[in-house]
């Protein structure tokens, strides 16, 4: 329980780190990578500790019964929901009313009352009743029915509004999906660590970069930890900061700077559909950032429908931006700007999947918002599937290797999505997990590979025939490439499968609906993985040399996370076989036990219904993938499909096919060169010119049309009328001189004073008016 | 303790630095390290007893007026000397007496020309009697005074020590902000007749809620009211004088300008606007609200338009203030509350970047972007020093502009009951809207300042140095507050809550 209630230490830790780092990293003999690696050394155990002690307390038995049992690890204070639930099972132990459905609040005061049968959905509020009983039920169902127990501590963060019933919290909100985003984390920047303390050795800013590695890492522990959404948003910012200052970690050359720009603005786009998303969470749950309390109150009715689509649409832009969906995919290939271990990190296997774990995050809002059960389309589930197809398009024809594996990204990241938007929650957070190994590994061998080929990412004209050069390189990257394409028994087998399955197949009915047209595109999306994956693998492994010097293999630093990473890639699927496949049965010690560890069950969650395996799926999938393997293998090393050489230049259409892919759908001169110019461009011109000719026009007109007038004034009324009166019986000689003398000097005096009778004289105005 | 602050806390923090300026006079011109000297401890006593006021504050009742000083005053108009803080003034008293003598430290090596430190301190010295007395003022008439108090020394530190164009700058500063108050004062006097007590005291008048003054009287003093603050603030249209004022301006006045002068206007709205009169800040509330989101993305488009790095800041300002507005105008406790943080916030991150701006400018002699380059690689720290204070602005979360502007928007979403809906929520999406292209000008302005490799004509300058001593002691606190306040915001929302409470309250007619 001790690591359950202190998960804070870890990001707390990497937060020391880039401290130390960025004040001492400089006078420290290894220029500060030490302490990084330390620092996050510690917090793997750490987060592996919390891991087991999760495995533990999520086995226990759970004394007590319902909701308010399962809650009894959420400190007071963390969520509204909670509070009251805690407060209603007293109340029934004492009160001894064991059923209190349409049980009438008789007393005024109790405020808890009316909120309780709203937040339990045990309300007869019509449509709302129907899931909400469903997921009572479920929770205190039978015996073996295990209820989740999330661990929540949280503190005071400010308090803005009725004091009170308005306290903002931040803390830690610990279960199964958080201390698997921990794991991965912290293992992947581990890796990574070790990793770029050889490949950016000898760095312009080494010390920096280990700094910024460290905030990263921080910012997404903060992030994955997150108990309020204000805390997510926070968080989610942050690693959106270090992507920034990493990606244009070599800030001298125009290029890198302009891709850091570009993820950092393009993201920013779609945070504006999280802050408006929170905002409206924010109010809908009566004021509340809780994220228990969202859940809580989406899963069982207690928000209405239509806010909870208007939510998650608006959330699901941010997911776009920040998960690299289309359309705000954009930023994304550029982002391989940064050193490679950065991409590897923050660009394939964590900060990227924020979006994906945000969604997973707040389900029951998307679950209920887009009605993902009994339906076959929603907004989610086409983003990424669209995603998932058109991304794995785009890897064909690139050259530079980076390239490829950032729009295989993309691909991915559209499977992760797509899955959410059909219920497949377990399946898209164990494709998360197994992804980021293989991707971290593929990217990480990419490093290695350009390491040898004199730091070009150009596959076609700087690699080649590597696999003799650099062969601890090579067998890492068939063997993620093998995962990623989806080959049995590898790790991204089991993962996509399960994501498929959760469609439905093309005969039968998926877990939650029958979501046909996303799972052919899908299968499209698996098909081309393989494609590309396997010309990659000829280009930079196969054939003859074309780059200059000698490569060589890397070193140990570099090799060893290779290993280890390859190795956990291919073999973390085991985490979640299925229960039986045809007819094997695996034993329950072993089948499902990622969705054990990770789903939660109970009342802050959506009632799911999850796919069986269904082999004839299975095979289907792993037939394409093979043929894809087999059909590239053909025509790139055997020179097979003759015809198809040389397609796009003799084929209008071929080539019409390659233009828009080689201009990536003509999405980044929509952005850049249409929007962003024309912003940049007239919009700020003419906002300009208004501001400088009609604003200040007006101004200084007013200010000249008042000395006009007061000299009018001054010569016309003051000297002749007035003065003329006074001094009407002297009238001398002199006084035409008198005047001239008067206009000449105290210019300066005669403005000022015909201001303040300007302003008196509006004021008088003003005063008329009123009175 | 509390006694002394009870009794004489308020009256010294106000008339303290006025006091450094008297003194100052009477000592030879000559002699200019005494001269700081005496400017440092003056606004260092000041800012001592803002600690105290700190320490010392009845947090759990900041909703009420605290350390009330009431004494007769000029009893012929029936207007009292009454001062005191509550939880919407203390922070920016705080904000005030901290930004004063950062900026006298600042100014130890980097007088402006044409020099002089005995007039340029003396008069930043009364600009700090004139600004804290704004915040500290309980009676209209007082106010006032203190509010044109402020005009006068910010006039001769644009004139006498501003850039090229500094006579057009600071008249026209001097005469928009005039016409402001002329207007504000008349509404004062409407007030004060309208009213059924014909008192100026403030705590009367927000306790009578402009129950006994009409509805459409109500509507139009507060029209006088929202010229005079509005001006202030500076609110769409009326910010021509900002851009001019700040980029003629010296760096210290500048960094005044921006991180105190401005919120005279939006705590005008707060402090005596909404609460005086909640019928005609009904009234006028959407107005506000669409002006303010003008402003936001107004102010962001002629941004991205600059070439100057100080008019680029400039009217970014024009841009946050937006946000504050936005904010005051949902009436809502969430809304002022993000108002006060956004203030302040705003002061501390607005003040780092014309301070680095200055600071710029002394060492390369031009502002021009397009001129600039690889301030990174030239002086990295004073490079990272903007990169932090840019994100800061663009309201990077962890930073303190976040707590301003996220809760801003927020507050948007459910403005107070008689204000529409539909109108607020729509501006809150175009508000969002502005937070994208203000990090699209900060960043663009970045890049173009700080990345890349630094120009010919500035590679091997020798005048280029990285941040001094003087520098590093007067930004510090301001850096470390930025930071401090965006993990820790209730540092400030424990003040405001209570305070905001009660004027969201007031204006809403609760």
């Amino acid at each position: 329980m001790w690591f359950l209630t202190h998960a804070w230490i870890i990001p707390a830790l990497m937060a020391l780190s880039f401290l130390l780092i960025l004040f001492f990293g400089k006078k420290m003999p290894k220029k500060g990578s030490e302490i990084g690696i330390a620092a996050i050394g510690i917090a793997f155990i750490l987060a592996l500790l919390t891991a087991g002690s999760w495995y533990t307390h999520n086995n226990e038995e759970v004394e007590g019964h319902g909701d308010a049992a399962a809650m009894a690890d959420v400190q007071e204070g963390c969520s509204n929901e909670v509070d009251h639930l805690a407060a209603e099972d007293h109340g029934e132990e004492t009160e001894d009313a064991g059923d209190h459905e349409g049980e009438e609040p008789t007393d005024v005061g109790d405020s808890d009352e009316g909120t309780d049968d709203h937040a339990l959905g045990q309300s007869d509020s019509g449509e709302y009743a129907a899931p909400a009983a469903t997921s009572t039920a479920v929770a205190s169902e039978g015996e073996e029915e295990h209820v989740t127990r999330p661990v929540v501590r949280c503190a005071a963060w400010a308090e803005i509004g009725t004091p009170g019933s308005s306290l903002i919290t931040w803390g830690t909100m610990v279960d199964g999906q958080s201390v698997l985003m921990l794991v991965v984390v912290t293992l992947i920047s581990l890796m990574v660590f070790i990793y770029s303390s050889e490949y950016v050795s000898g760095d312009r800013r080494y010390t920096h970069y280990f700094a910024f590695l460290s905030l990263f890492s921080a910012s997404m522990l903060f992030f994955v930890l997150a108990q309020s959404t204000i805390q997510m948003i926070v968080g989610w910012e942050l690693v959106g900061v270090c992507s920034f200052v990493l990606i244009g970690h070599w800030w001298e050359e125009k290029p890198n700077s302009n891709a850091a720009l570009k993820a950092f603005l393009t993201n920013r786009v779609g945070d504006i559909g999280l802050l408006i998303g929170v905002a409206i969470l924010y109010f809908a749950a009566g004021r509340s950032f809780s994220i228990l309390d969202l859940n809580i109150l989406a899963a069982n009715g207690g928000i209405s429908h239509g806010i909870l689509l208007v939510a998650s649409v608006c959330l699901i832009f941010a997911v776009m931006s920040k998960s690299g969906q289309f359309i705000l995919h954009t930023w994304l290939p550029d982002a391989m700007a940064g050193p490679t271990p950065v991409s590897a990190l923050i660009h394939a296997a964590t900060m990227v999947v924020a979006g994906i774990y945000m969604v997973a995050r707040l389900y029951p809002v998307f679950f209920e918002g887009l009605s993902i059960s009994g339906s076959s389309v929603n907004f989610l589930a086409i983003v990424g599937a669209v995603t998932a197809m058109f991304g794995a398009l785009l890897a064909f024809v690139q050259k530079d290797i980076k390239k490829v594996l950032a729009y295989s990204t993309i691909s991915q990241l559209g499977f992760m999505v797509t899955a959410l938007g059909v219920g497949a929650w377990t399946a898209a957070l164990f494709h998360l997990f197994t992804h980021a190994m293989f991707k971290a590994t593929l990217f990480l061998g990419a490093g290695s590979l350009s390491n040898a080929a004199h730091h070009s990412f150009d596959m076609v004209n700087d690699m080649g025939g590597m696999r003799k050069v650099l062969p601890r390189t090579f067998w890492t990257f068939i063997v993620a490439t093998a995962a990623l394409a989806g080959i049995f028994p590898l790790s991204g087998f089991w993962s996509k499968d399960e994501i498929l399955a959760g469609h439905g197949s093309l005969f039968s009915a998926g877990g939650n609906g029958t979501y046909h047209v996303m799972l052919v595109m899908l299968l499209i999306g698996a098909f081309c993985t393989a494609a590309y994956m396997t010309r990659t693998i000829w280009y930079a492994f196969y054939g003859e040399f074309r780059g200059h010097g000698t490569p060589h293999e890397s070193g140990s630093r570099i090799t060893v996370p290779l290993i280890i990473l390859a190795t956990l890639g291919a073999v973390v699927g085991v985490l979640n076989l299925p229960e039986e496949i045809g007819p094997f049965t695996f034993p329950e010690s072993i089948s499902l036990q990622f969705e054990h560890f990770v789903e939660p069950v109970g009342a802050y969650f959506p009632t799911i219904s999850h796919a069986e395996f269904n082999i004839p799926l299975a095979i289907f999938s792993l037939a394409l993938a093979l043929s894809a393997v087999l059909l590239t293998y053909l025509y790139y090393w055997k020179g097979a499909f003759k015809f198809l050489h040389g397609l796009s230049e003799r084929n209008r259409v071929a080539g019409l096919g390659k233009t828009i892919l080689v201009n990536k759908y003509y999405f980044d001169w929509l952005y850049t060169d249409v929007i962003t110019g024309f912003v940049k461009g007239p919009a700020a011109r003419a906002t300009n010119w208004f501001n400088q000719h009609v604003l200040d026009g007006i101004v200084d007109g007013t200010a000249k049309g008042a000395v006009v007038a007061g000299q009018f004034v001054y010569e016309n009324i003051d000297q002749k009328v007035v003065d003329g009166a006074v001094n009407g019986a002297a009238i001398t000689t002199s006084e035409a001189g008198g005047v001239l003398r008067h206009l000449q000097t105290g210019r300066i005096q005669q403005y000022a004073a015909l201001f303040f009778a300007a302003a008196a004289l509006l004021a008088g105005v003003f005063v008329v008016a009123i009175g | 303790m509390t006694d002394f602050l009870n009794d004489w806390g308020l009256i010294l923090i106000t008339f303290l630095p006025l006091a450094g300026a008297l003194v100052m006079l009477a000592v030879p011109k000559e002699s200019e390290e005494t001269q700081k000297t005496i400017a440092l401890v003056a606004s260092g006593a000041a800012f001592a007893l803002g600690v105290a006021f700190l320490i010392n504050f009845d947090y759990d009742s900041a909703g009420v007026l605290q350390y009330v000083v009431d004494n007769e005053w000029i009893p012929i108009i029936n207007s009292r000397f009454i001062l005191g803080i509550d939880g919407i003034s203390l922070p920016l008293l705080a904000l005030t007496v901290l930004i004063v003598p950062l900026v006298i430290i600042y100014s130890w090596n980097h007088i402006p020309s044409p020099g002089n430190p005995k007039a340029f301190l003396a008069l930043i010295l009364l600009l700090e009697t004139g600004m804290v007395g704004t915040f500290v003022a309980q009676d209209l008439i007082l106010f006032f005074v203190f509010f044109e108090i402020v005009l006068l020394p910010m006039f001769f530190i644009i004139g006498v020590w501003g850039g090229p164009d500094r006579k057009y700058a600071s008249i026209k500063f001097f005469l928009f902000t005039l016409f402001g108050s002329a207007l504000m004062i008349v509404s004062f006097l409407a007030l004060y007749f309208m009213s059924a007590e014909q008192t100026f005291d403030m705590r009367i008048l927000q306790e009578l809620g402009g129950l006994d003054i009409a509805r459409t009287t109500q509507i139009l003093i507060f029209g006088g009211m929202f010229l005079g603050f509005g001006i202030k603030v500076p609110m769409f249209p009326f910010h021509t004088w900002l851009p001019d004022a700040h980029t003629q301006a010296p760096t210290q006045g500048s960094v005044i300008l921006a991180a105190v002068l401005l919120k005279l206007g939006t705590y005008g709205f707060v402090r005596i606007a909404l609460p005086l009169l909640p019928e005609g800040a009904q009234w006028w509330a959407p107005i506000i609200a669409v002006l303010a989101v003008i402003g936001i993305i107004y102010g962001a488009l002629a941004c991205l338009a600059q070439t100057d790095m100080k008019r680029l800041i400039a009217f970014s300002s024009v841009a946050h203030m937006g946000f504050v507005m936005l904010a005051v105008a949902t009436l809502t406790d969430f809304g002022i509350n993000a108002a006060v943080f956004g203030m302040v916030a705003h002061g501390l991150i607005t003040g780092m970047l014309f301070f680095v701006a200055g600071s710029i400018k002394e060492r390369y002699h031009t502002l021009e972007i397009s001129r600039l380059g690889g301030l990174l690689i030239s002086a990295p720290k004073l490079g990272w020093i903007l990169g932090l204070s840019a994100m800061a602005s663009l309201g990077l979360p962890g930073l303190a502009g976040f707590w301003g502007e996220f809760p801003a928007i927020l507050s948007a979403y459910e403005p107070a009951p008689m204000l529409s809906e539909p109108l607020f929520r729509t501006l809150m999406v175009i508000a969002a809207l502005g937070t994208v292209l203000a990090a699209g000008y900060l960043l663009w302005m970045y890049q173009r300042t700080a990345m890349g490799t630094p120009p010919e004509e500035f590679a091997d300058d020798p005048e280029i140095t990285d941040v001094n001593t003087a520098e590093w002691i007067s930004w510090t606190p301001m850096l470390l507050l930025i930071v401090v306040l965006g993990f820790f915001p209730s540092l400030i929302f424990n003040m405001t809550n209570p305070a905001a409470t009660a004027i969201a309250a007031a204006a809403t007619g609760g």
